[in-house]
């Protein structure tokens, strides 16, 4: 395949950045969009060029670092995958491919397609955890009776990889499929309710400091979401966040 | 609870849209069975029903304590929605060079903030044409022809006063006058013999063309076709506004549920499209039947 490459780089988070013209030949149809990535890479280094920054991690779609938007779309045209498990076999030969970082005021740009996604950090370190007491004597989980569809919705919710497609996705740059995900794994479940309205209070608190937009409900997350993460768990977040703003002291 | 939260906060912010916006989705079936009448009750009947409809949405307590709600709703949904929306236009300071935005999601619900402010323009409008003159100009008040007799139609049950005795003769002096629009009083002595109806529904069938003068006593407005055509275009607005926003409005309140979902959202498409069509068949009506 032969592909023109249309590029964001960017040297810094203070640089203006501009779409660059890349092209390459010989991509194989077999190869993951990291893949070609690194050709081009290869490519950029023997002619002397900086090679474009870009995230990846595990290459198996676990991990959530690929943050591209390719051809106008978080992790390209595919749906239900990370930019590494997207395959060149998706493009035709000929085509011009678009790449830009993820772009939210919550996410500013490193470096080229690099952005800081220490927002979600952020976020989940203000109330997504379970406080657990590890005196050496911890009750086992499964002694805890949980009905098997919460438990699902539970787990659903914590496929969640936190890549950002759902922030890079929506027009308002919302972060709320990310953070009602996160609400909703623990909501669910007896071990979360203690913290519950803490929890939603904090999280969406902080949500809202990193500068993210908010929901208006266009379902472009959900289809966008490599994980399929459901709009259900914006209501259910929206739900426990009534709740915890009625009835918290 | 943190004090900010009920109003601040991202999500307390689209509960008040989702609360207005629904509340205003009732008051659209509440103002489209007072227009109907414009059309399902013909000549003389309706032209009364619709009168004595009008007297009564300006005068009961109720009606006024509802028309408050929503004017506030209309206003805070306004306000509401314009500080989302530019929030949310901060929270991505440089857009994407190259974007597919439709791949993901339906148009109507990528265009809301626009497709709101243009029924807000509509609105004002709207209630500049008829709200505003019903409340704030001399309207004509509502005569009966018995017997080619100009009558004025009073609330008193069976009443009726004759137009010609609040003519003024040479000398300036007439038998009776009208006083605050629509009470009629005795030029000496000062009795009131009773309260007449201002007359909107000719206002209305004048507004939108009508030129009947059985139909409507005030000339026809000579605008009449870009009135109808706004008012279509204004609904056909209102539709594509309602078509993400009555299904979005219960999922911002938490309302889902796999059970329910796919009939709120077809009742919501349901509700866009028969609502504004039928708000739009009216005034089309009005001028056809000219």
């Amino acid at each position: 395949m032969k592909l023109t490459l249309k590029i964001w780089r960017q040297k810094d988070a203070n640089d203006k950045g501009r779409l660059e013209t890349y092209q390459l030949d010989n991509v194989s149809e077999h190869m993951s969009f990291l893949e070609m990535m690194d050709v081009l890479n290869e490519q950029l280094i023997a002619e002397g060029q900086v090679p474009v920054a870009f995230d990846h991690d595990c290459r198996e779609g676990i991990c959530g670092m690929c943050s591209m938007h390719i051809n106008g779309e978080p992790h390209g045209p595919d749906r239900g995958v990370t930019t590494c498990q997207l395959h060149m076999r998706k493009f035709k030969d000929g085509d011009t491919i678009y790449v830009e970082p993820f772009r939210a005021k919550g996410f500013p740009i490193i470096k080229d397609l690099v952005v800081d996604r220490s927002a979600f950090d952020r976020i989940q370190h203000a109330g997504g955890f379970v406080s657990v007491n590890t005196s050496g004597n911890t009750q086992d989980a499964n002694a805890i009776p949980i009905p098997k569809d919460d438990a699902d919705k539970a787990f659903d919710a914590a496929t969640c990889i936190g890549c950002g497609a759902c922030v890079a996705a929506c027009k308002n740059a919302s972060a709320m499929l990310f953070v009602s995900a996160k609400v909703s794994q623990f909501a669910l479940l007896p071990q979360g309710k203690v913290e519950a309205k803490r929890r939603v209070i904090n999280m969406v608190e902080q949500m809202d400091k990193e500068g993210f937009g908010n929901c208006s409900n266009t379902g472009a997350c959900e289809v966008e979401c490599p994980k399929g993460i459901s709009l259900e768990n914006i209501a259910r977040m929206n739900r426990e966040y009534l709740k915890a703003t009625i009835l918290s002291e | 609870m943190s004090n900010s939260a009920l109003l601040n906060s991202s999500i307390a912010k689209k509960w008040w849209m989702a609360l207005t916006g629904l509340f205003l989705c009732l008051f659209l079936v509440g103002h489209l069975l007072g227009n109907l009448q414009l059309i399902f009750i013909h000549g003389e009947e309706g032209k009364r029903a619709f009168n004595e409809y009008a007297y009564f949405m300006t005068h009961n307590p109720f009606i006024k304590v509802l028309s408050y709600v929503t004017y506030f709703s209309i206003l805070f949904h306004a306000i509401d929605g314009l500080v989302l929306t530019f929030k949310n236009k901060k929270a991505r300071p440089k857009n994407y060079a190259y974007n597919k935005p439709g791949t993901n999601s339906s148009l109507p619900s990528r265009y809301m903030a626009v497709l709101g402010t243009a029924i807000l323009v509509f609105i004002v409008l709207h209630m500049a044409s008829f709200w505003g003159k019903m409340h704030y100009t001399a309207m004509p008040l509502h005569t009966v022809n018995v017997e080619n007799t100009e009558f004025y139609l009073t609330q008193t049950e069976g009443s009726y006063i004759p137009v010609v005795d609040f003519e003024q003769n040479d000398l300036g002096e007439a038998k009776f006058w009208i006083k605050d629009g629509t009470e009629f009083y005795t030029t000496r002595g000062e009795i009131k013999l009773g309260e007449g109806y201002k007359d909107l529904h000719s206002l209305v069938f004048a507004y939108f063309g009508h030129d009947k003068m059985e139909e409507a006593n005030l000339p026809a407005n000579k605008n009449a076709l870009i009135a109808v055509i706004i008012y279509v275009v204004a609904m056909l607005v209102l539709a594509f506004h309602l078509w993400h926003g009555f299904a979005s409005g219960f999922q911002t309140l938490g309302v889902n549920h796999s059970r329910y979902n796919s009939f709120i959202k077809g009742f919501g498409k349901f509700f866009a499209i028969v609502v504004p069509l039928a708000f739009a068949i009216i005034p089309i009506m009005i001028f056809m039947n000219k």
